[in-house]
């Protein structure tokens, strides 16, 4: 069992938390799926997954899940957003314009440029920037898996870039805040990497 | 930038893989979850699992399948055969599956499509198209690519795509099983029409067949299941191949 802290991964309705579950299962780490506002306060560590529409993210406002991951991560703990997870901390989408994000990041979400398919789907390399504690012992130029329509713009805290239409956030962090638009839990030994990265923190 | 994705398909039939890369040095050659977590080790991007099981009542065996397959497969998988409805859909995906991918029961209600992109997003449905060449252009087939529906490939693609399919999986069944190469004609045509991806299928004998699908079919992935038999020794070779004749390819991996 790596660490003793407890991740929660949120439930808020949006699909896809078996697999993310199952990654830190094979990690060692101590999870727990949940729902309950109480549960997110009481863990050491979040993670905020989320594939799909950026509408979904209305999942943690029905719930008072929002109020409690905001909560958490002001405190100081560990935060992990995944796809929809990260993009929610910017102040929005373009894909779901009536609903805020929690606007940690400056700039929204938007389309890719017509000269490139969308969905952007498969596996495409991280241009690494020093010191970025996520990305420890990760090397450049790395491959993950990403599946999304929508691409994060490129902000201070991103300390990892990506190249599809131009360059967009793979990865920013922020001292507890940490988000990545690729799915760590899909892309093999370099993702588990930075899952592991990610439970020590 | 983004690298042209090599996706290893296994043919399960009762739980057992009966089409795919033979391997030596594996306890159980015929376990899907083995052979899948050996061939991401070997360096695919995907994984397939096609449960090709005639009977519908062994159902849970291939949902025991996917889930053993997804405790310790970190790569994508998809998981398509015998998917007639949602609640087919919905049991797949609980046991783990990444993607699924439908066919028939696409062709025979394309609203099944938005349904199931309405659940688990478009990014997990893959509509599968098996055509073949007739006068003229090219047919959807359906059950196992033998029973013709008077339907065009091309026009179907496209409303799949507007359906809210996430990706098109092309199966020439022409060339299924030649080993003469990928129909790139067919998947140009596919890849001119939509814009999701495109998963070449069918046909795959060597090296140069992706290459060709690549350049001349514009395939965002392609896909295999027994080409290993034939002249490419592993997926790294392939790879290491790809590489050579400047195909964006994950590797090393």
């Amino acid at each position: 069992m790596i660490g003793s802290k407890t991740i929660a991964i949120v439930d808020y309705g949006a699909g896809n938390l078996n697999s993310v579950k199952k990654a830190f299962d094979y990690l060692g780490a101590e999870v727990v799926v949940t729902t309950q506002p109480e549960a997110v306060a009481a863990a050491d560590k979040i993670v905020l997954p989320g594939v799909g529409h950026f509408s979904a993210l209305g999942g943690l406002d029905n719930t008072g899940l929002r109020d409690a991951v905001l909560e958490g991560a002001s405190a100081g703990k560990p935060f992990l957003g995944i796809c929809l997870g990260m993009q929610w901390l910017f102040e929005g989408s373009d894909e779901a314009p009536e609903l805020a994000g929690a606007g940690i990041f400056a700039g929204r979400c938007r389309q890719f440029p017509s000269s490139v398919k969308s969905p952007h789907v498969g596996w495409n390399s991280l241009a690494i920037r020093e010191g970025s504690r996520l990305l420890h012992n990760v090397a450049s130029d790395s491959f993950v898996y990403y599946t999304h329509s929508f691409q994060s713009p490129v902000v201070a805290a991103t300390t990892a870039a990506t190249e599809y239409g131009g360059r967009f956030s793979a990865v920013v962090e922020q001292e507890n805040i940490f988000g990545v638009q690729f799915h760590p839990e899909k892309s093999w030994t370099v993702g588990l990497l930075i899952l592991k990265n990610f439970c020590g923190v | 930038m983004l690298t042209k994705r090599i996706i290893a398909c296994l043919d399960v039939d009762d739980g057992r893989v009966v089409k795919g890369v033979q391997f030596v040095n594996l306890r159980d050659a015929g376990d899907p979850a083995e052979c899948a977590t050996a061939h991401a080790r070997d360096g695919a991007d995907e994984i397939v699992l096609l449960d090709i099981t005639a009977t519908s009542d062994k159902r849970n065996t291939m949902l025991d399948v996917v889930r053993r397959t997804a405790r310790c497969l970190f790569i994508p998988f998809t998981v398509g055969g015998g998917i007639r409805g949602l609640s087919d859909a919905e049991a797949v995906f609980a046991a783990g599956a990444d993607k699924i991918a439908i066919n028939s029961a696409a062709v025979k209600d394309s609203s099944l499509i938005g349904k199931i992109a309405a659940r688990f997003g478009s990014q997990a449905v893959v509509v599968a198209i098996d055509a073949r060449r007739v006068s003229g252009g090219f047919e959807v087939f359906v059950a196992g690519g033998r029973t013709p529906t008077g339907r065009d490939a091309i026009l179907w693609a496209r409303e799949a795509a507007a359906c809210g399919a996430g990706e098109i999986m092309l199966t020439s069944m022409d060339r299924d099983g030649t080993q003469a190469g990928f129909d790139c004609e067919l998947t140009q045509l596919v890849a001119d029409a939509v814009s999701i991806p495109v998963i070449a299928s069918g046909g795959a004998g060597s090296a140069q067949d992706f290459i060709d699908v690549f350049r001349n079919g514009s395939a965002d992935a392609a896909l295999a299941a027994s080409i290993f038999h034939f002249g490419i020794e592993d997926i790294g070779q392939l790879k290491r191949e790809l590489q050579a004749a400047n195909v964006p390819m994950r590797w090393p991996c």
